[in-house]
């Protein structure tokens, strides 16, 4: 487990998973995962670049700040969805479709 | 440059930081119906930032805060023009119906925010400032298009924005993470020297982080095929932020596309002299000339069938947005500077007729185009400038944007023989545009009953509407300011290495 390539195998699987997850899933909530997945591997990719690529601190920068970008999406992702459940009573992103008649 | 000299060549975000936060707070000391005066503040503040970027446009092109932001005329160029569309939009959002019940000081310190991360967005030269920029811009045009809470398609609206874009810029972040991993800097200007000393064993992953980018930059630019949202936002967003949406954060995608793309998988250096030379192994030539005609196309055909006029002008942003992206398979700076030259015509043309659909559906409570029918009887100024910006989208000369087509064209075909399809792909698409456009004009004078009386439109709304339609026209007739602006733009900051 100590080598770069596991590394990158475990977030290549996870933005695969993230990628079906956006795509099959219909809850919101659930399609919103997807994403924070698919940005968890993009992170696991940054540190372990960093790790095993020298002394570069830049990875571990990148990682911090998408954590950071990461929580403030989920924030106003949530409350969008919060919203759409309090007009539509349904978070199911096939039925929220009022535009193109 | 140092992060403590950076400062001084920092005034325009400064003031806008400042402009930002005392939007917030004077936005408290206003009742719920006062709230729209926060645009003043807002206003004002714009207004002293695009002052400092004059200002400092005296002084040589710099690299700020250790390599992360450049300080250079192209960022000029753009700042400027995002003030402009900025300041035109928030007037337009004085105006708007749909925003007049709700408490709106929110709404415009969100705007603030938004251009500040366009500023960042076009002056960023480092991976995890293209990102933070990007995802500023993003997180607040989520809310912006979800503005009317209790709006079902503003709702739907924003839901379809936030996991479009969560989703591309996920995307955009894995494609980032390769591209660090092949070269261990962040660097824009040290990636395309590292990239160049790969062997062949590496083109695999550069194509594929590269394609992932290009998804995260082709969703803000909204290029097929990574429009799906743009309809569908376009359409349930309140107007005023359909218009600014499809405006501003266009010209800033453009510009950061630009940017990192002639920075990584150019040498970069080359740009102002004429060819960018392309490092990697990629036919970037023959992708951005695909990207740009299915882009066009698609916005185009789809157009043609749209029973809204809101809707179709999304599609016909989308069109644009494949013009415009003509002029980079070139390579060259002719083709970079015939981007500018459209962005800038395409702001007016575009923003007057988003204003004209907001004016319409006040009035008639709809953006149908039967909603138009007689309009230009009724109201002769609005119709008359209808007519001005739809001429002036198809690219019917003597409008502004004929003078941007005929830019786009003409480096288009400067690049020679190899590229003449895709001039043709343009003027074809030209063709078809005029479809749609003139069935516009077609609806406001030769449909419906003809008004015995003519409504004169608020003071306010004609000027706003003579504020877009004079430049519109002026600029097909007289456009050497311009083109000097831009030409004397072309500049990049380079970090020396």
């Amino acid at each position: 487990m100590h080598s770069l390539e596991s590394y990158l195998y475990v977030s290549a699987i996870l933005f695969a998973l993230g990628l079906y997850a956006v795509v099959t899933r219909r809850n919101g909530i659930a399609v919103l995962m997807g994403v924070e997945l698919i940005l968890n591997s993009a992170n696991l990719n940054f540190l372990a670049f960093a790790r095993f690529g020298g002394v570069n601190l830049a990875g571990h920068i990148f990682a911090l700040f998408v954590i950071i970008m990461a929580a403030a999406e989920a924030a106003v992702a949530l409350a969008i969805v919060i919203n759409i459940y309090k007009n539509y009573q349904s978070i199911n992103v096939d039925e929220i479709s009022a535009l193109r008649q | 440059m140092s992060n403590l000299h950076s400062l001084s060549h920092y005034w325009p975000e400064l003031i806008l930081t400042a402009t930002i936060l005392i939007g917030i707070i004077a936005d408290l000391f206003y009742k719920p119906k006062d709230s729209g005066k926060t645009m003043y503040w807002i206003f004002g503040g714009l207004a002293l930032t695009a002052f400092a970027v004059k200002l400092l446009s005296d002084s040589p092109a710099a690299i700020l805060f250790m390599g992360t932001l450049a300080h250079d005329p192209f960022a000029w160029f753009f700042k400027m023009l995002i003030v402009l569309g900025t300041v035109i939009v928030l007037l337009m959002s004085g105006k708007s119906s749909e925003l007049k019940n709700q408490s709106v000081g929110e709404y415009y310190v969100l705007i603030g925010i938004m251009v500040f991360g366009m500023f960042l967005m076009v002056s960023s030269i480092d991976m995890i400032m293209v990102y933070l920029a990007i995802e500023i811009v993003s997180l607040m045009s989520f809310i912006l298009a979800g503005y009317l809470k209790n709006d079902k398609s503003s709702n739907e609206a924003s839901l379809k924005y936030v996991i479009y874009g969560g989703f591309s810029s996920g995307i955009m972040l894995y494609g980032f993470s390769i591209l660090f991993g092949l070269t261990g800097t962040t660097k824009l200007y040290e990636i395309g020297p590292a990239l160049a000393t790969l062997d062949g064993t590496a083109n695999f992953a550069i194509m594929i982080s590269a394609i992932f980018i290009l998804a995260g930059f082709g969703y803000k630019i909204s290029a097929v095929p990574f429009h799906f949202w743009t309809p569908d936002v376009y359409e349930g967003s309140p107007t005023p932020v359909t218009a600014y949406l499809s405006v501003a954060p266009k010209a800033a995608g453009f510009a950061l596309l630009i940017r990192f793309f002639s920075a990584v998988f150019g040498t970069g250096e080359n740009v102002a002299a004429g060819i960018i030379p392309v490092s990697s192994a990629l036919p970037w030539p023959q992708i951005l000339a695909i990207l740009a005609v299915m882009t066009m196309t698609l916005g185009n055909l789809v157009a043609i069938q749209q029973e809204s006029v809101k809707r179709m002008l999304a599609y016909s942003s989308i069109a644009h947005a494949g013009y415009m992206l003509m002029g980079l398979p070139m390579l060259s700076a002719d083709g970079i500077s015939a981007v500018m030259v459209y962005l800038v015509m395409y702001l007016f043309m575009n923003l007057g007729a988003f204003f004209i659909v907001m004016v319409v559906q006040a009035k008639m409570g709809g953006d149908s185009f039967s909603d138009f029918s007689g309009l230009g009887w009724e109201m002769p100024l609005l119709g008359v400038a209808m007519t001005l910006f739809m001429f002036s989208l198809t690219g019917i000369p003597p409008t502004a944007g004929f003078i941007g087509k005929y830019y786009l064209f003409a480096a288009v075909i400067q690049a020679g023989p190899s590229f003449y399809w895709l001039a043709f792909a343009g003027a074809v698409n030209s063709v078809i545009s005029l479809y749609y456009y003139i069935r516009v004009i077609r609806q406001m004078y030769l449909e419906g009953e003809r008004s015995e009386t003519i409504q004169v439109p608020a003071f306010m709304t004609s000027l706003i509407i003579l504020v877009l339609a004079i430049p519109t026209l002026v600029f097909g007739v007289y456009w050497a300011p311009i083109a000097d602006w831009v030409s004397s733009s072309m500049v990049f900051a380079i970090p020396s290495m």
